[in-house]
């Protein structure tokens, strides 16, 4: 392989990473603070068709990116009331919102567009363009690192960088403000939290919301940033995948970055059959649509009896003595 | 927690619930700029407006059937199997490749046979998650979903790569022959009184009634239920009765994914006569509201296929006569898993007051 | 309107209001059962006051009240002779009010400064607010003889020292009123009086205690007022030093009280168990139980004693197959299997055991599964129960369901009612029925008596006694005291996955046992638990 080739295998993995960093992120806030969100993928899938419809009928990326938030934020307002307030089974939900995301989206697009369920190619501003760092250029003669800034880290599109400033931000709340001591700790306890006179439900619609925001930036980035169009079902079960790489970072911030890149480069990799026969292994078309699902699989098997989810994940709080 | 009468739990509750999701689709009809009215006209006459409609909607129902009781099980077990789709579409290759075996003499025999596949064929893709839930843990949702994809890709490649007959351009198998025809309803003597019109709904129908009631068989009156339903309560308990997790979790997931199999004699032999791609066209979905809909019991569950056989027929009439694009469907049934299953406790404290009262003036 | 009693309003005209809290006719009701009725109540400032009654009596509910859990349906709550509204627990620690929980209300994976904060924090960043916690906490410790480490994990502390962060908590949110519920069930005795100790102290610092429990001996010990609540009423307030442990033990049953079982001594026979060199490791790999050997003859009940967590479940969850382990379990001289495919509950029971867990609940009882289902449960192979090789015999596991709620006095007598639906004593009936009527060889009880009224304690300590008599070995797991020494025939202390030495329950007390239960034995020497009391 030659280093052009995993240049650009890098590039695409960084993209390809970045919604499920944020999906990652979203589903972090929401199970830390003990309510599982499998509802991931419909968030990011309205979000997408609320970014691209906007961006498209103002001509504003910035317009469908708070139109991509606000749906998501509604999606998420759904779960938080059915989870939370009436303490409704929060796996359900969850499904039920991916598939209300995944009909609301099409007859949406399908009136505002009539093109199939999808939106029209967005151009100019009504998409996020690439943004060249400084010295991108300059530095380019540096032996491998140069073309690493050039290629992969510079020319990449602003939600990008946001998503890797989500990290250390994420982690820095965590663990270091009131906030995260009390989400991580409704999240394992949400009797030490009701009982030291904090609202167990304040805390988790919070975490709900965060999550609600993230989804937001996973979808507007999908439909605005990485590809420049909405299509129907175009999350394609990111949701899923960015849950099984919270599991597989431990439901922790860095962990989350390097889980989201390694499943990003899996997805990365099912689109370059050149690599594959260039190493010499012949693989029908489906199975490398089939890889990354596959991967996902094998990560979640791999990872026995290791990953301690929040101990309060998943139910709901109910006042005990 | 509320308590309602125990009718008014099992019957009201999704009725309220189903009438809840209606009213939102409404909403969202009238947001994209369609008549609501004008939908339900078209999708009740399209779907229960004549023999016609109904051999439609019963067809869809037998899918239903099927799907929904694959999910009751599994949820019995406490698994939640969100991987029917896969398991149907891979259900449909085994009929497919039992059909295509042999020249089959009659179709008794070729439905045992391809009943046998599709459940087989259902059974085994279910076995892998449930065998890493079991044994490691991993999570059973998100694996039975990446199932789905798998499954999608599989049969992708197994009809354009290995199934496709030479000269054939569209990804799907050669036509079956003519021993594996199964009887429609306007085919089977007295029914066809009532269809005149060629109609899909099928003998599968027969099956799929049967196989509720042996799903309720053995939920309720076999130790392996008892045991099923015991482990779905509380594992740790299960344990204490000497009940084996790995063993109730493979039982009853294979089980439900044979289930969900055999969902495809319906559609695969008994509709088209050959396998396409996607040829489960989200049945296996339809299953999670068919069950919580149906309060996971095998009748609830027959009711509530029916009922989306309807919407699922009516969805597609929609399609042909008017501009509201069919995924409506999928709105509808999104809705109605939010409040039967997730919703419940609030379409109880809604009703709750009512009973109070009545309680109180008697 | 205020209504004001003579003596509180006396007491506010001189410095301060002479008691700390007065409740005033609080009653509150859950659907049909009325969980407190027109409760009174003083509680001078600068005392400690006991709250005594049965399971069910409401001191529970009460408490819950006060701590902003539910809100009373009538009646009023004076703090120092003001009226409060509590209406959530921030306002009762506005109040004043600290609550230490009988379940810790602890976040395991953070540190004893975290959990201390946690809620009442100084400003957005955490940085500020350990600095400061760090501070008072030092002092509090030594104040009040509280050290505990601060930078310590929860789930690395022994529960006595858990349970000093949750005073720790209430004081560091300058709470003038502390209540403990059940404070020394999960205590050695030395814990308890340690924590007795710092009771005092922080009643001489002019604090006002709460004590609810029901064990009369630390009333008795403790307390200067103290208040009987039956049936969710209050049936009398006294003077601790004027009372005594029998008339107090009048109060809370209504009726004279056999403190006391009668039963014959024991008659022991062949052996029925033998243990040797058990091992059980947990999920983590942690080793629970370290070598435990044990013998039981038939007519004969040993009695395991110690403090909850110290492996009495472990030995439990081994014996009756739902854990594995290494090392001999003999039963009528045949090796069992530990680890291998009969190691499971299934087997032990075809194998002639019969286990009463310790957690009915979770583990002894489908609660959402009618009575009939559960007289079933773990016997779901039974041939008497069945029809077919397939098919289950419902009639008649219904129709034998109907004998033993006669026999057992089990009530409501409905087969079909749900487990949950049953008291708590009627729950553990259904588990001990179904348990002894199989006529085992050797019996596993593990906290036979835990949330059961005072009649069904009687009653099930009978059956036990009976069927010892009948010349079967019981292994009977208790953290009560008092029911380890008056059911055993001879007595074993576990501490930290050992035994720590036997007794006869003729010889022995509970200074004796306590001993033992802190790990204080007879021929290994202390054995230091990791955080253990000091």
């Amino acid at each position: 392989m030659s280093l052009d080739t995993l240049l650009q295998l890098l590039d695409t993995t960084l993209r390809f990473a970045t919604p499920l960093l944020f999906a990652c992120l979203a589903g972090l806030y929401s199970e830390r603070a003990g309510i599982f969100d499998i509802g991931l993928e419909g968030k990011m899938l309205v979000a997408a068709m609320a970014a691209a419809s906007v961006a498209a009928l103002s001509g504003s990326v910035y317009f469908g990116l708070l139109a991509g938030i606000g749906a998501s934020l509604v999606f998420a307002g759904i779960h938080g009331v059915a989870s939370i307030t009436f303490r409704g089974n929060q796996l359900i939900s969850g499904v039920a919102l991916n598939f209300l995301a995944s009909g609301v989206t099409v007859l949406v697009a399908q009136k505002l567009f009539r093109q199939g369920g999808g939106t029209p190619a967005l151009s100019g501003d009504a998409r996020f363009n690439a943004i060249e760092l400084p010295f991108a250029e300059a530095l380019r003669g540096v032996p491998v690192l140069g073309p690493f800034y050039a290629e992969v880290i510079s020319g990449q599109t602003l939600l990008v960088y946001i998503a890797l400033l989500a990290v250390p931000v994420t982690w820095w709340v965590l663990y270091r403000t009131r906030y995260g001591l009390r989400l991580r700790a409704v999240g394992e306890n949400p009797a030490a939290v009701d009982t030291a006179g904090v609202s167990v439900v304040a805390l988790r619609f919070s975490a709900v919301a965060i999550a609600g925001v993230l989804c937001g930036l996973a979808g507007a980035y999908m439909s605005t940033g990485l590809v420049a169009a909405f299509g129907r079902e175009m999350t394609a079960g990111r949701g899923y995948i960015a849950l099984a790489a919270l599991i597989f970072a431990k439901w922790r911030p860095w962990y989350a970055l390097w889980a989201t890149l390694l499943f990003g480069f899996f997805q990365a990799l099912a689109l370059r059959p050149d690599v594959f026969k260039a190493l010499g292994v012949s693989i029908p078309v489906a199975a490398l649509d089939a890889l990354p699902y596959v991967l996902t699989v094998i990560v979640l098997a791999g990872i026995v009896g290791k990953a301690t989810p929040p101990r309060a994940g998943g139910e709901p709080y109910v006042k005990e003595r | 927690m509320m308590q309602l009468p125990r009718w008014a739990d099992i019957v009201l509750v999704p009725l309220i619930s189903l009438l809840m999701a209606g009213i939102i689709a409404a909403f969202v009809l009238l947001a994209i700029g369609e008549s609501p009215a004008e939908a339900l006209t078209t999708m009740v006459n399209g779907a229960l407006g004549s023999p016609y409609a109904w051999g439609y909607t019963l067809y869809y129902a037998t899918s239903f059937i099927f799907t929904g009781l694959a999910v009751t099980v599994a949820f019995h077990a406490g698994l939640f199997n969100i991987g029917g789709e896969g398991q149907a579409q891979l259900g449909g290759l085994g009929v497919a490749l039992i059909c295509l075996a042999l020249p089959w003499p009659h179709w008794t025999v070729a439905l045992l046979a391809a009943t046998l596949g599709a459940a087989l064929f259902g059974a085994a893709w279910a076995a892998i998650p449930a065998y890493l839930q079991a044994k490691l843990g991993s999570h059973i949702v998100i694996t039975t979903i990446m199932f789905n994809y798998i499954a999608a890709s599989f049969i992708i490649y197994m009809l354009v790569d290995v199934l496709r007959p030479a000269g054939q351009m569209d990804p799907a198998t050669a036509r079956f022959g003519p021993g594996t025809a199964l009887p429609t309803l306007n085919e089977i003597p007295l029914l066809n009184l009532i269809f005149a019109k060629p109609v899909p709904g099928n003998v599968t129908l027969f099956l799929a009634l049967l196989a509720a009631w042996a799903v309720w068989e053995m939920l309720w009156r076999t130790k392996l239920g008892y045991e099923i339903r015991a482990f779905g309560k509380s594992e740790k308990a299960a344990r204490y009765a000497g009940i084996s997790p790995l063993r109730v979790t493979m039982i009853a997931m294979m089980m439900s994914g044979a289930l969900a199999g055999m969902m495809s004699v319906n559609n695969v032999m008994g509709e088209s006569g050959r396998l396409v791609q996607n040829s489960s066209e989200g049945a296996g979905f339809i299953g999670i509201a068919v069950a919580l809909m149906g309060r996971n019991h095998p009748i609830g569950v027959i009711l509530a296929a029916v009922l989306f056989g309807a919407l699922y027929q009516g969805g597609a009439e929609l399609g042909l006569w008017t501009s509201i694009p069919l995924e409506l469907r999928i709105v509808v049934q999104g809705l109605v898993i939010l409040f039967t299953g997730a919703l419940d406790q609030m379409v109880r404290m809604m009703l709750a007051p009512l009973f109070a009262r009545r309680r109180l003036a008697v | 309107m205020v209504e004001v009693a003579p003596q509180a309003a006396a007491g506010r005209q001189a410095t301060a209001a002479p008691y700390a809290i007065e409740l005033k006719g609080i009653s509150k009701a859950f659907g049909s059962v009325q969980a407190n009725k027109d409760i009174h109540i003083a509680v001078p400032r600068g005392t400690i006051h006991g709250i005594i009654g049965e399971n069910g009596a409401g001191k529970s509910t009460l408490m819950s009240i006060l701590y902003g859990f539910y809100k009373a349906d009538s009646g009023e709550i004076l703090i120092s002779g003001t009226p409060t509204q509590i209406p959530d627990s921030q306002a009762a620690i506005r109040a004043g009010i600290g609550m230490v929980f009988q379940h810790f209300k602890l976040v395991q994976n953070f540190t004893v400064l975290e959990n201390v904060i946690l809620g009442a924090e100084d400003g957005a960043m955490l940085n500020t607010s350990l600095a400061k916690a760090r501070k008072v906490l030092g002092d509090l410790a030594r104040e009040y003889e509280l050290d505990v480490d601060p930078d310590a994990l929860i789930e690395d502390l022994s529960v006595g020292h858990q349970q000093r962060v949750e005073i720790l908590k209430a004081l560091y949110r300058q709470a003038d009123i502390l209540i403990l519920d059940e404070p020394t069930g999960v205590l050695t005795p030395a814990e308890a009086d340690h924590l007795f100790r710092i009771l005092r102290g922080l009643r001489d610092q002019g604090k006002t205690i709460i004590l609810i429990t029901h064990k009369l001996r630390e009333i008795m010990e403790t307390t200067d007022n103290v208040s009987v609540m039956r049936r969710g009423t209050m049936v009398a307030t006294v003077k601790t030093a004027e009372t005594s442990p029998e008339a107090l033990a009048e109060l809370m049953v209504g009726r004279k009280v056999l403190l006391h079982v009668e039963k014959q001594p024991a008659n022991p026979g062949k052996m029925v168990l033998e243990v040797e060199n058990l091992r059980v490791r947990d999920e983590d790999g942690i080793e629970r139980l370290k070598g435990i050997s044990l013998h039981i003859r038939a007519g004969e009940i040993l009695g395991i004693a110690g403090v909850a967590g110290n492996g009495q479940s472990e030995l439990l969850e081994v014996l009756g197959g739902i854990a594995d382990g290494t090392g001999v379990v003999r039963l009528n001289g045949v090796d069992l299997d530990l680890t291998g495919k009969l190691s499971d509950a299934r087997s032990r029971r075809a194998n002639g055991i019969a286990h009463v867990p310790e957690d009915r609940q979770h583990l002894g009882l489908i609660m959402d599964f009618s009575a009939w289902e559960n007289v079933a449960f773990g016997y779901q192979d039974a041939g008497e129960y069945q029809k077919s090789a397939l098919f289950m015999d419902n009639d008649a596991i219904r129709a034998d369901t109907e004998k033993k709620m006669a026999t057992f006095d089990i009530r409501p007598p409905i087969p079909t009612l749900a487990a949950k639906n049953f008291s708590g004593g009627n729950q553990q009936k259904i588990v001990v029925a179904r348990e002894m009527e199989r006529n085992p060889d050797l019996l596993l009880v593990g906290q036979p008596t835990r949330g059961v009224d005072i009649g069904a304690i009687e009653f099930i300590h009978k059956q036990i006694v009976a069927l010892r008599d009948a010349g079967k070995a019981v292994l009977l797991v208790s953290v009560e005291l008092d029911e380890i020494l008056s059911l055993s025939d001879r007595i074993a202390v576990m501490f930290d996955g050992r035994i720590m030495g036997e007794r006869d329950p003729g010889t022995t007390g509970e200074r004796d046992l306590g001993l033992l239960m802190a790990g204080i034995g007879d021929n290994t020497g202390p054995v230091p638990k990791k955080g253990a009391a000091a």
